[in-house]
């Protein structure tokens, strides 16, 4: 099975490096986009045409791969921004942490026993590499948005695991999950409006009055 | 019985939303409140309800949290509507519908035995406390909130991760996958142990970042010290007591694998570095409800320093879980009335409040000293226990450390609150036209009998919950 479903984990771990090494948003809203969407394919690849992957494909499809990037290109509008400035950690150096990251997931993977289904698949690695490079975006970038997306794809690598596991959990705990990521995106995307037109910016370096 | 726990609150949400008035609407959250209270009291009666084919389960553990959030809430609620016609400049609805909401994805955290059900009510329960943190509206809450929705998703995130790696310890032995609890503990023997200890490693992560464990603690001060006092109590004694009890749970599978040794050193591990982290900031903070926010990170600490060191320490963690609890409302209400009758947060600007506003200023005193463990509260019995576990155990170095700790805190407090208290009060202060009254004094008062009351004597009852839960994680009973 492995010889179908790697391609596509592939992808996702590619476009983990896209979204790190570019700084415009809309590149790093459609990486994450590709991605969700890949998320919902593999879990047809996976589980064959059944009627709950085929569900659990279109709600992943919709949700990480349309609804939740749609939002976040409006808000991406409505605050006129369209690159990220000077984040914490430049992009080669980021890159590289990238690169770090997805190294010492495979290392790390090795280390646990794999069901016999998945051996010598790189469903758990590209899970891990893809949480770490969510967490990269996260405390390297200073843009809400950017933020957000980074949240984005680090559910993304939650959510490989998860696909590996359909037959473990129930189909509504996998839509509850969605729907869930949905509503928590949406209401980073009121906060993302309020911080706009608090600060009159979106960079988060901005949000520095609660400190010790 | 399992689902009207559930919906009665949630019912009282959607009124709360569509509810025309916002000068009768905050006796919505109180009814449903009070309701919700008669409801537990009930649901007390039975040994065990089961609900969604097992997916909610009241057991033992669930009957602590549950017992503790809806007395906290009933606190909250009924100090809300005074506080809500104090505050009358801002529209309510959200508050209200998003406070009740709240309420009710604890009471589904309280009683889920699914992980997946656990884990979607914790991200609901975030997500209704997002609005409740910026009812404020400023620039300083909407940063909280930010760094509240940022840092929360990420550990929930991991929560969820956790849980999948769990599933995976089960499909990796062989198992029928399941991610029932009660499954869970009969097949713990046979899970995978590298998957088991991964599991709870980020399980651990994930909701301790809930609990407001230290390096994960950030979103705490900010959130506590800009959201209203009623807030801040439902997150102390909510929220947190919530993630706890999920973590309890894990350590539960990972003693019945028989493999808990690792967990008790991760724990022993994050909650001593808690308490220092906490006493560290504690000493010298100049805001006092970012002190109190440092408070709970402390307590969070004790309660797994509590559950790692085992034996009686169990039971004593448990018991003080619902001592920091009741004494977190104390505490972060009677701030709430200081912080209004002072229009500042500040300890230098406050001094005198047991002349400014003479009950509040003596409850947050009382609270003060109960919550750095002095007798007769509640907190000095449970912590007192705690202690007793470490040098059951021979485990004096712990001991030591806790206890110079715990001093530090209260040295680090003392200093703040005695200048908080005492003295004249400032042109300023007398100037705000806030008065103790018995809507947001009265709540505070039967929060603080219960805390001493629990410091003089355990109604059985309560006792045998405990020892229940206590010795089904291997521990004792005092």
């Amino acid at each position: 099975m492995s010889k179908v479903v790697d391609p596509v984990l592939m992808l996702a771990l590619l476009l983990n490096f896209y979204v790190v090494g570019t700084s415009r948003l809309h590149a790093v809203i459609n990486g994450a986009a590709l991605q969700g969407a890949a998320l919902g394919i593999l879990a047809l690849l996976m589980h064959g045409v059944t009627p709950l992957a085929v569900l659990l494909a279109c709600a992943t499809i919709g949700i990480k791969g349309i609804a939740i990037p749609a939002m976040l290109r409006r808000a991406m509008r409505e605050a006129s921004i369209h690159r990220e400035v000077e984040p914490y950690i430049d992009y080669v150096p980021s890159l590289i942490a990238c690169a770090v990251g997805t190294g010492a997931s495979f290392a790390f993977a090795r280390g646990l026993p794999l069901a016999p289904q998945h051996v010598g698949s790189l469903l758990v690695p590209s899970s891990l590499a893809t949480v770490a490079t969510g967490f990269i975006l996260l405390a390297s970038r200073r843009k809400a948005i950017t933020q957000a997306a980074g949240y984005l794809i680090l559910e993304n690598g939650v959510f490989i695991m998860g696909v590996g596991l359909l037959e473990a959990i129930p189909f509504l705990v996998e839509v509850g999950v969605l729907l869930d990521l949905f509503v928590g995106v949406f209401v980073m995307g009121i906060i993302i409006y309020h911080v706009n037109r608090e600060f009159a910016s979106l960079d988060t370096a901005r949000l520095s009055n609660l400190k010790e | 019985m399992a689902y009207v726990l559930i919906l009665f609150p949630l019912l009282f949400a959607i009124v709360a939303a569509i509810w025309p008035s916002d000068r009768s609407r905050p006796w919505l959250v109180t009814t449903g409140a009070a309701g919700q209270a008669i409801a537990v009291l009930f649901a007390f009666q039975e040994k065990r309800i089961v609900g969604l084919g097992g997916w909610l389960v009241l057991d033992s553990a669930g009957k602590l949290v549950l017992g503790l959030t809806s007395t906290i809430f009933l606190v909250c609620a009924l100090y809300a509507p005074t506080y809500l016609r104090q505050r009358s400049e801002r529209p309510n609805a959200v508050f209200c519908a998003c406070l009740l909401a709240f309420d009710a994805m604890l009471v589904v955290i309280a009683e889920a035995h699914h992980l997946g059900l656990m884990w979607v009510a914790l991200e609901a329960a975030t997500l209704c406390a997002a609005p409740l943190i910026y009812f404020n509206r400023n620039q300083r809450s909407l940063e909280a909130t930010w760094k509240y929705l940022i840092i929360g998703s990420v550990g929930i995130a991991l929560a969820l991760l956790g849980s999948l790696f769990l599933a995976y310890s089960e499909l990796q032995a062989n198992l029928e996958p399941s991610l029932l609890f009660e499954d869970l503990l009969v097949q713990a023997p046979h899970l995978s142990k590298p998957w088991l200890h991964a599991a709870f490693v980020i399980l651990f992560i994930g909701y301790g970042t809930k609990m407001g464990l230290a390096p994960m603690h950030t979103w705490k001060p900010d959130a506590y010290g800009e959201a209203p006092g009623i807030v801040g109590t439902m997150l102390a004694g909510g929220v947190t007591n919530c993630a706890f009890l999920a973590i309890v749970r894990f350590f539960g599978i990972c003693h019945a694998a028989g493999d808990d040794q690792f967990a008790r050193g991760l724990m022993m591990f994050m909650g001593l570095l808690s308490m220092a982290v906490a006493g560290t900031f504690i000493v010298g903070q100049r805001d006092y409800k970012r002190m109190l926010a440092y408070s709970s990170v402390e307590h969070m600490g004790i309660l797994v320093v509590g559950i790692s060191l085992g034996g009686v320490g169990v039971f004593g963690s448990l018991l003080h879980m619902i001592n920091n609890g009741l004494t977190k409302a104390v505490l972060f209400l009677s701030a709430a009335n200081i912080h209004r009758a002072f229009a500042s947060k500040r300890v230098e600007d406050v001094s005198g409040a047991l002349r400014r506003v003479p009950i509040s200023g003596a409850l947050f005193l009382c609270g003060f000293f109960a919550v750095t463990g002095s007798p007769p509260f509640g907190p000095f019995v449970s912590e007192f226990t705690i202690v007793r576990a470490a040098f059951a155990s021979g485990r004096y170095g712990v001991a030591a450390i806790f206890l110079a700790l715990l001093a530090l805190v209260f040295v680090g407090m003392g200093s703040a609150v005695v200048g908080i208290v005492q003295g004249v009060p400032s042109a300023r202060a007398e100037a705000t036209p806030f008065r103790d009254e018995v809507g947001t004094v009265a709540p505070i008062l039967f929060a603080l009998a219960l805390v001493l009351l629990l410091g003089l004597y355990l109604p059985a009852p309560l006792e045998r919950l405990l020892v229940e839960v206590s010795t089904s994680l291997g521990g004792g009973a005092p």
